[in-house]
């Protein structure tokens, strides 16, 4: 066949393959490029989301300000906390799934490439439908729990609430669809030797989530689908008056809501549990009882949701229960806590970016664990609920704990992306200002909690004892968004000016520092056969791992013919070259998606007496989904 | 290896003439539940609600391990479905106390 | 040729073997398992929660209706005229044999697939021949699953008849919502069946098809087994 051109420099970062222009990215079904996509969407949204807040604490730095009308800072209130739940953490760590899970199992895609564009497509226009309301003053405002029937139409008539349960429920088909995906890979795409005790952390904390996502968002779907039906459909799911039960609502959603927090955090526990190591330079401590206790946590989060509704009257039963449970699960974090400030305990710490932002977690998280204890005993949350006590608790383990392991992970991992670094310098200014900046916003309000203020107010008189902690929080906001620049300046500069990196710029020990950065398309020129937990730390220096088990009797070691020991791949081919066979790039996702889109974006138009629009627009979206998966399924793969 | 699982579990699956006897069993069980449904004698007992449960949870794990063929299948399908089975029915049976629907 | 280096890669991987000699190319995988097959089971266990959230809230609103009709006690409207339970046991014990008759026709049709190509006894009976035929079976579940769909249609029209809306009460809101999602699940199904058909009868199905029946056949079931619960907590518990 036809010459082919010198195999590409190693370590020169040139994108992830020679295919480049738009079409390239609609039609990608690479989970490294989906997962490139999801970051750059996330990270939008995040903005969004940051920005939202800035609003929302300009208008509370001091008493009776007027910067927002009431009616705006309830849709502000309610599309930051929606945004940073659904639109910006969950797709940041999905970005993160994405872009390692294959390279950390040693797998060259997922287990379902198209699907897992369908699932990116759909998070897009569900985010972009949930998102451009605000624009128009018509966003949801009914806090990001939406609690019925406060959302039903009795209370909330206009078309705000519409956007809300829509784009909720195909967010949920992403999610869900993604989970599916990752769970069959993470189960059979392992590459040889690579048995589940030997998975590096982050794939093991991912791989409770997907469990989670799939277990928790049926409920949330069935709540979402009975609002559906009573806001277009006129049924009495959540109407009093009917004989509805007030409750209904509140324990389907906090049945999925609890789990939902651990989706949220996990993915970041796991990826300090890749930083912490690397820094350290040893392994892991504890990791059978991290495993373990990552699948304690995640269990037991299914069994602790009313701990959110102690106010409403359970009875001392239920109270009891629930106030248990929820002080149990504080167990296996407190294990996790303990285990990471082992792993750096007499290690080589090096003291990067990245390596602070996890280490910012640790002490962070604890601070917000720790007030979650504190609420776990029903009459001290009867003081602490719906007061900015709450609020205080929940961002301390968000944002000081999930968005500090993102953070950190993006530093991380951001060489292995593009083949280059992010600048140190600019880091650590963005580092420092976060994490001041947070404790200036969110220590305070765990006192203007206790001092009584309440959440979700937009004003408050002078007088009351809030006003210095307000201000304090403000003044924190603003540090936080002005190093947000910082960052969002180093992100952009460094893709194509930051200092080039080899294919393990940090000295770490796990699978994907063995290949190129950015790593070639099809990941792996041969499947790399795994002995260990840190493969390239036998390889480069054994002494570090000489601890940890290497055993090589497993029954679910499979060896495969194609498959050689882990060793550092230098040399990039293109998958032709190499006869490795990829999927095909493809838009029928795309059409898919915006099939599902378009035939729930009917439904608003219900309320608005538009029935031929509604019509239309649902049967044919119901028609572009149909023919879309057709196409889809009966188009070969590759 | 595949093979080797796929021979295994071929061998163990049920022939046809075995799918129609539990077909048979299945349509008699539902059968017993209709015909108890209209012996009042047996709807005021006690044990009438309890005797339905266990009658459509053993159709159901008939279906399950039979029909859906999980008692030949590989153990990962049983993990992953038992598991998800076992969760939802507490998280439904704790709803129902939390609604007051069994009263203590 | 590839490159001097990518060849030698490329023999010592051995990966394209299969390829250039015109074989279907299979891709590891870690447990020796298809991948579509550990998905669908993951989405019936999720699916469990679905409808675990869907019939408990069913359960929870039983009896909490202020006006009638009411599913399984008398009724009586603003006119003092009383009205027997609204649900139908013996119609509805008819669809629910059909649907346990459709999962019947379901396994026969996997097992006509994977049989496909055997050899058959020139002495066999017709129950022997018959069980070979997959389009006569898959065609049989979609036609019983249509027949539950008929069905359902009818309970639905006899009740709104009878007064029963979505909109009259949370019995309502609840057993049509309920049913109503197992009954698009059970749509969904009988387009799988057809597609299924119609893949059969364009290009045949054989036994290295086995594991697209499989998973359709698990999805089948299992709208059966949701059903069994259905009609037993739904229809005939006091
Ligand atoms: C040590 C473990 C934890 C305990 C014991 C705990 C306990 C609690 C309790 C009792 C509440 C309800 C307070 C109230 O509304 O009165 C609560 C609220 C909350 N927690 Fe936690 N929590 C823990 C960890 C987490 C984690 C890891 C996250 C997320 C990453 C999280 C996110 C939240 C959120 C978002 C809320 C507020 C929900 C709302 O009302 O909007 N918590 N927590
Ligand atoms: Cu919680």
């Amino acid at each position: 066949m036809a010459t082919i051109a010198a195999p590409t420099q190693a370590g020169k970062p040139d994108a992830y393959s020679n295919t480049t222009g738009i079409w390239s990215w609609i039609a990608t079904t690479d989970h490294k490029r989906i997962g490139t996509l999801y970051l750059w969407t996330a990270l939008f949204f995040f903005l969004v989301g940051g920005l939202e807040a800035v609003i929302i604490r300009t208008q509370l730095m001091r008493p009776n300000m007027g910067f927002v009308s009431a009616d705006t800072y309830n849709q502000l209130f309610t599309m930051h906390g929606t945004t940073m739940v659904f639109l910006a953490i969950m797709p940041l760590s999905a970005a993160f799934f994405n872009f390692l899970i294959p390279l950390q199992i040693g797998a060259r895609d997922v287990a379902f490439p198209r699907l897992n564009a369908f699932s990116y497509w759909v998070y897009l226009l569900g985010g972009i439908f949930l998102t451009v309301p605000i624009l128009f003053h018509v966003a949801p405002n009914g806090g990001w729990f939406g609690y019925a029937p406060l959302t039903s139409n009795q209370f909330s008539p206009g078309n705000n609430i519409d956007f809300w349960v829509i784009g909720l429920q195909v967010l949920g088909v992403s999610s869900l669809a993604a989970a599916f995906n990752f769970i069959t890979t993470i189960i059979n795409m392992r590459a040889p030797g690579m048995t589940l005790m030997r998975m590096p952390m982050f794939t093991w904390m991912s791989f409770v989530v997907q469990f989670l996502l799939i277990l928790a968002f049926p409920p949330i779907t069935v709540a979402l689908v009975f609002l559906i039906m009573d806001r277009f459909f006129g049924t009495t799911f959540y109407a009093i008056a009917a004989g509805a039960d007030p409750l209904l609502w509140q324990h389907l959603f906090w049945v999925f809501g609890h789990p939902e927090v651990y989706i949220l955090i996990l993915p970041a526990f796991g990826l300090v549990s890749e930083i912490l190591p690397t820094f350290s330079k040893k392994p892991l401590f504890g990791y059978n009882v991290m495993v373990y206790s990552g699948i304690m946590i995640g269990f037991l989060g299914f069994g602790v949701w009313a701990h959110h509704m102690f106010a409403v009257g359970m009875g001392a039963v239920a109270d009891t229960i629930f106030s248990m449970m929820t002080m149990l699960i504080a167990i296996p974090t407190g294990v996790k806590i303990f285990n990471w400030i082992a792993t750096m305990w007499a290690g080589e710490i090096r003291f990067t970016v990245a390596m602070k932002f996890a280490i910012a977690l640790i002490g962070m998280f604890t601070i917000g664990g720790i007030s979650g204890v504190m609420h776990s005993s029903p009459p001290a949350d009867l003081q602490q609920t719906d007061t900015y006590f709450i609020v205080a608790h929940f961002h301390y383990v968000l944002f000081g704990g999930s968005i500090m392991g993102i953070l950190g992970g993006i530093y991380f991992y951001f060489p292995k992306m593009t083949g280059r670094f992010m600048d140190e310098r600019l880091g650590n200014w963005h580092f420092w200002g976060t994490f001041v900046g947070m404790n200036l916003t969110f220590f305070p309000m765990h006192f203007s909690g206790l001092y009584g203020m309440p959440r979700r107010v937009y004003r408050y008189d002078a007088g009351q004892g809030w006003d210095l902690f307000n201000l304090m929080s403000t003044y924190g906001t603003y540090l936080i968004a002005v190093s947000t620049l910082f960052f969002v300046w180093n992100f952009v500069r460094s893709r194509t000016r930051g200092a080039v990196a080899g294919s393990d710029p940090w000295g770490a020990g796990t699978l994907e520092w063995s290949i190129p950065s950015p790593p070639p398309e099809y990941n792996f020129a041969q499947l790399p056969e795994v002995s260990s937990r840190y493969p390239l730390w036998d390889l480069k220096d054994p002494a570090k791992t000489a601890g940890i088990d290497h055993s090589h009797a497993d029954a679910m070691t499979i060896t495969d013919a194609h498959a050689v020991p882990v060793h550092e791949e230098t040399e990039r081919f293109t998958a032709k070259e190499l006869g490795i066979p990829m999927p095909l790039p493809t838009a029928k996702p795309l059409f898919t998606a915006v099939g599902l889109m378009t035939m729930f974006s009917g439904l608003p138009f219900l309320r608005n007496d538009m029935f031929a629009v509604a019509m239309t627009l649902t049967i044919g979206g119901a028609c572009m989904l149909i023919g879309g998966l057709y196409a889809w399924l009966t188009s070969p793969l590759e | 290896m595949s093979d080797d699982a796929k021979h295994a579990t071929e061998t163990h699956h049920p022939t046809g003439n075995q799918y129609l006897k539990i077909a048979i069993i299945l349509t008699v069980i539902t059968a017993i539940e209709v015909w108890a449904y209209y012996i009042p004698a047996l709807v005021a007992s006690p044990l009438f609600n309890p005797a339905l449960i266990i009658m459509s949870a053993l159709k159901f794990a008939i279906v399950v391990l039979y029909y859906m063929h999980i008692k030949f299948d590989h153990s990962l399908f049983r993990l992953l479905f038992t598991a998800s089975l076992i969760l939802a029915m507490c998280t439904g049976t704790a709803l129902m106390f939390l609604f007051g629907v069994f009263k203590l | 040729m590839a490159s001097h280096a990518a060849a030698a890669l490329h023999s010592a991987s051995g990966a394209d073997a299969g390829h250039q000699n015109g074989h279907e190319h299979h891709h590891y995988t870690t447990t020796g398992l298809d991948n579509r097959k550990i998905a669908i089971w993951a989405f019936l266990g999720s699916e469990c929660m679905l409808f675990a959230s869907l019939i408990s809230t069913y359960l929870i609103y039983k009896g909490k209706s202020i006006v009638g009709p009411y599913p399984t006690t008398e009724w009586v409207n603003e006119a003092g005229k009383v009205f027997k339970p609204i649900l139908d046991i013996p119609t509805t014990s008819a669809s629910t044999a059909v649907l346990l008759m459709s999962s019947f026709a379901m396994v026969l049709a996997l097992q006509a697939v994977q049989l496909k190509g055997k050899e058959i006894a020139a002495t066999a009976s017709w129950w022997e021949r018959i069980q070979r035929s997959s389009q006569f079976w898959l065609a049989a579940t979609a036609f019983l699953g249509a027949t539950f769909l008929g069905f359902q249609a009818y309970e639905f029209t006899s009740f709104v008849h009878e007064g029963l809306t979505l909109k009259t009460n949370l019995f309502g809101s609840t057993f049509f919502t309920l049913t109503g999602f197992h009954g698009a699940h059970v749509t969904v199904g009988v387009l799988w069946l057809m597609s299924l058909l119609w893949i059969d009868r364009t290009r045949g199905l054989g036994p290295k098809d086995e594991l697209v029946v499989d998973i359709c056949a698990l999805y089948w079931h299992f709208v059966d087994v949701v059903w069994i619960v259905i009609f037993t907590l739904v229809y005939l518990i006091s």
